[in-house]
């Protein structure tokens, strides 16, 4: 192939430039999971999230050997911080679904740099989620009855309760977001497993090689992944909904004031929406400082991702006057009475915490300024979740509290287990992250490479 | 080190680095292209000279190429389909099986089988169905996982996941020569063209043992539960149960009967208090509650029936009903004391008496007063217990009434028959004690 022809040398030039390109996409990823030692900021964080998940772990320990009396549960507030936790835990997985299967549908190319992290955040986070409903069981070893199997004490579950939807709906979407994660993950991890072979570290590429099954990247492969991933995410889109309608309906189809109204699925639907993204770029924006990713998860990304959280904040603050006028509209006593005592009752100050954080926060974003400054949207982000968590607290709290007698009025405090739970979750996912921050491909590679202008080099128009 | 080509790794280095070439049996020839769009060009090229056992490589799915390599669609969304369907007929198959059909279950009134509350767990088995086959189909649909391959003994080929363009034709298809396809790629615009061989070792193109020892052993011990639970159904155990927390199990609380050192007399039960009387147990009427006349001074069995019952028809049939529930089995459907009980004792050998409540020859039923008859069904009589605990007063009394009746019609005349209802009645021969 050698030949003196002017334009053959410059199209090797730009061929030259595109694999360079290529190249450089791999490199910027795969140095973090790659570097002898780990940053010194990820180790003091791990340590943290290591201790927090400790003392999580002590609170199952004492609460399985004792009791969920352990927490501040009554009979009258039989649900309090356990169901918040799960509701505002698999609210945040949501976000990760939606970026890697509504934004894929939607061809929004922006998304590649940040649906990885966004769906392992997902599984993470409904990990977190679905200790609480097994925890609150009681006896989590029986939570298999749960499960529809021929048994000797002829039970089979209740299928008309929501609460056996919310046991399909939850383990469906683990599932259906492990594999799609894990699937996205085959070709990059593919790239380790010849990184590190090229590098001579057989242990390495024995590890990422079986976890990638041979991927060899042939167009045959290729073509039936891309199929299956477009239809898994349009399984996903319908799937992620569904989840969180069904999480609704545990409340909506109840009779309690406050709980009984069909606007429940949208607007948790909105809601988790909301607090994912918020919890995405919580994460990722000390992350992408810290590996060095400010080129892959560029500001662009991080403000549209602002416009959405402006969307659904205010999608959010809609529902909870939708809420308030039909409260007074049904002409309803005892829905009336609920929403007053939202707002005025001894959880007062939770219910403004919830508005402010929820409603007021996000207005920010209407300011380019503020979409461009990646610190003051990380302190936006976490005052939207302390805000999305008072949401679910407010909701099932106080309409417990106050239902329809008031011999049944109880007031609600958590215990030390309570809080020690949720730091104890809050560590786990952590430590979830950093561990797949460290070892796993924390961007997209393929699609990166695939979403840029180079993907298109040499190509005959 | 044998299975170089089991590992991912990419064989082709010993254990200290240095590159080695078996030179086993011609797999292929591979060629590397610059850019997507020359690899385009030259898969429409190798396709039109009619080779069919060919792929492409790249880090990313390259567009375009599956026109020009001539790949048809994937079944895979007509599976997927298939998977979801099997997945709403199922979850509508076991919510029905379950809650309407194995065990109905009445929860609030609502229907066993109602399709709006049954939509979401089939909606959730369909799209866990569909998503399982869209995962599993897909992997076995590409023929993977496979970690080894022969490709991977080529230096350039472990660079397709990072940057690299390459075109793979495999020595097995018909149109491959080993002089004329290598022109064919170079020409295409190759930048390299390579033979890859096969190792010449068979052993190493096969799982190595480790790993297959691994799998067996790993089933085997996963196995081990269902083992145990095969057993535990056909076969019988004295022990009792493990109690893993046994505060469930064993509670401290007393339950009724137990003895208990708390109280004096060592009861764990606590009777009445004396001098009171429990809601609705003052019973206070002794002619309704206890069959006694208290008109003279020292109370005997009543002749009379309690002013609270209308002696008529409805009471005789009232009577008559619990009179075949309560007391025929023994005393029979006519009273003369040969129910199904007493027939079935003698059948078998033994004795069971029952009195004949309508003997006219031994007239003790028919002498008692009907205060006598509440009293004995209520208390009991010789070996016979009492009923009091199963039937009401009332009912007792009607079946006192419905008693009556039977001695009555068990002992009567023609002249017992009102005149205008003896034409055609014919009376039986007395049956003989």
């Amino acid at each position: 192939m050698s030949t003196t022809d002017a334009t053959v040398a410059s199209h090797h030039a730009d061929a030259g430039k595109a694999r360079e390109a290529f190249r450089s996409v791999t490199r910027d990823v795969a140095w973090i999971a790659e570097a002898p030692k780990p940053h010194k900021l990820w180790l003091a964080v791990l340590a943290v999230a290591l201790v927090m998940f400790g003392i999580g772990l002590y609170c199952i320990y004492v609460l399985v050997t004792t009791g969920i009396g352990v927490w501040g549960n009554s009979n009258t507030v039989d649900w309090a911080w356990d169901i918040t936790n799960f509701v505002w835990w698999i609210g945040i997985g949501h976000a990760g679904t939606l970026i890697s299967a509504v934004l894929y549908l939607t061809r929004q190319t922006w998304r590649v740099s940040i649906n990885r992290s966004a769906e392992a955040m997902t599984i993470f986070a409904v990990m977190c989620a679905g200790l609480f409903p097994l925890l609150h069981t009681g006896r989590p070893w029986f939570a298999w009855w749960m499960i529809p199997h021929p048994n000797d004490m002829q039970m089979w579950p209740q299928f008309r309760s929501p609460l056996m939807w919310d046991v399909f709906a939850v383990t469906t979407y683990m599932l259906t977001s492990i594999l799609f994660w894990y699937m996205g993950m085959v070709p990059d991890l593919a790239t380790f497993r010849d990184r590190w072979a090229a590098k001579g570290d057989k242990l390495r590429a024995i590890i990422y090689g079986t976890l990638s099954l041979g991927w060899r990247g042939s167009a045959r492969q290729w073509h039936r992944y891309e199929r299956a991933y477009l239809i898994l995410a349009g399984l996903a889109t319908p799937l992620v909904f569904s989840v969180h309608s069904v999480v609704s309906f545990d409340f909506a189809t109840s009779q309690l004031p406050g709980w009984h109204t069909t606007i429940f699925p949208p607007y948790f639907v909105a809601g988790a929406i909301f607090s994912g993204f918020a919890m995405v770029f919580t994460l990722l924006i000390p992350a992408r400082h810290l590996f060095n990713l400010k080129h892959i998860i560029k500001d662009e990304h991080v403000e549209a991702a602002c416009k959405i959280m402006l969307g659904t904040g205010m999608m959010v603050g809609l529902a909870y006057a939708t809420e308030f006028f039909i409260a007074w509209y049904s002409g309803n006593l005892f829905e009336g009475f609920t929403f007053i005592n939202r707002a005025f009752g001894p959880f007062w100050w939770a219910y403004f915490l919830m508005v402010g954080c929820n409603v007021l926060v996000p207005q920010a974003f209407w300011f380019k300024k503020v979409r461009r400054t990646p610190v003051a949207i990380f302190f936006l982000c976490i005052l939207i979740n302390v805000g999305m968590w008072f949401e679910r607290f407010v909701i099932i709290a106080t309409s417990l509290a106050r239902s329809f007698l008031p011999a049944q009025w109880s007031e609600y405090s958590p215990t030390r287990y309570d809080i020690g739970l949720f730091i104890g979750t809050l560590g786990l996912f952590f430590t979830l992250f950093l561990l797949f921050f460290r070892y796993a491909p924390v961007i997209a590679i393929s699609e990166v490479k695939g979403a840029m202008p180079e993907a298109h080099a040499g190509k005959k128009h | 080190m044998t299975d170089h080509t089991h590992d991912p790794v990419g064989p082709g280095h010993d254990d200290d680095g240095h590159a080695i070439r078996h030179d086993g049996r011609l797999y292929g020839v591979l060629a590397e292209y610059d850019t997507p769009g020359e690899l385009i060009e030259a898969a429409r090229k190798v396709r039109d000279a009619g080779f069919t056992e060919f792929d492409c490589y790249s880090p990313f799915p390259v567009h375009g190429i599956d026109e020009a390599m001539g790949i048809k669609r994937t079944i895979l969304p007509v599976l997927i389909f298939g998977g979801g369907f099997a997945g709403t007929c199922g979850g509508l198959l076991l919510q029905w099986w379950c809650n309407a059909y194995s065990w109905p279950w009445n929860i609030s009134g609502k229907p066993t089988w109602s399709i709006p509350a049954n939509i979401p767990i089939a909606f959730e088995t369909t799209i866990l169905l569909a998503v399982f086959t869209s995962f599993f189909g897909m992997w076995i649909l590409n023929k993977l996982p496979q970690v080894w391959h022969p490709f991977f003994r080529n230096e350039r080929f472990n660079h397709v996941t990072d940057d690299a363009f390459l075109l793979g034709i495999e020595a097995r298809d018909r149109r491959f020569d080993a002089e004329a396809t290598p022109k064919l790629l170079t020409d295409a615009g190759a930048i390299g063209v390579e033979n890859v061989y096969l190792d010449p070792d068979p052993a190493s193109r096969q799982m190595p043992k480790w790993i297959a020892a691994f799998i067996v052993a790993s089933t085997a011990f996963a196995l081990i539960p269902f083992a145990i639970a095969a057993k535990a159904r056909t076969s019988h155990s004295a022990e009792p149960h493990m109690h893993i927390f046994p505060d469930m199990d064993f509670q401290p609380k007393y339950k009724s009967d137990q003895a208990m050192d708390l109280f004096a007399d060592g009861r764990e039960n606590r009777g009445e208090l004396a001098g009171t009387i429990a809601r609705g147990s003052l019973n206070a009427d002794d002619l309704f509650y206890r069959g006694l006349d208290r008109s003279d001074s020292g109370g005997a069995w009543t002749t009379k029936f309690p002013a609270q019952l209308d002696v008529n028809e409805q009471l005789v049939k009232r009577g008559k009903n619990r009179y075949e529930i309560y007391c025929a089995p023994c005393h029979g459907f006519d009273g003369r004391g040969a129910g199904a009980i007493p027939q079935r004792v003698a059948a078998t050998g033994g004795v069971w008496l029952a009195r004949n409540l309508v003997d006219a020859s031994n007239p003790v039923a028919i002498h008692m007063p009907n205060g006598q008859l509440f009293n004995t069904i209520s208390n009991g009589y010789n070996t016979m217990m009492g009923y009091a605990a199963q039937i009401p007063h009332a009912d007792r009394w009607a079946i006192v009434l419905y008693v009556r009746a039977l001695q009555r019609s068990q002992n009567a005349s023609l002249e017992d028959v009102p005149p205008d209802h003896r034409s055609g009645m014919q009376m039986p021969e007395a049956p003989t004690p």
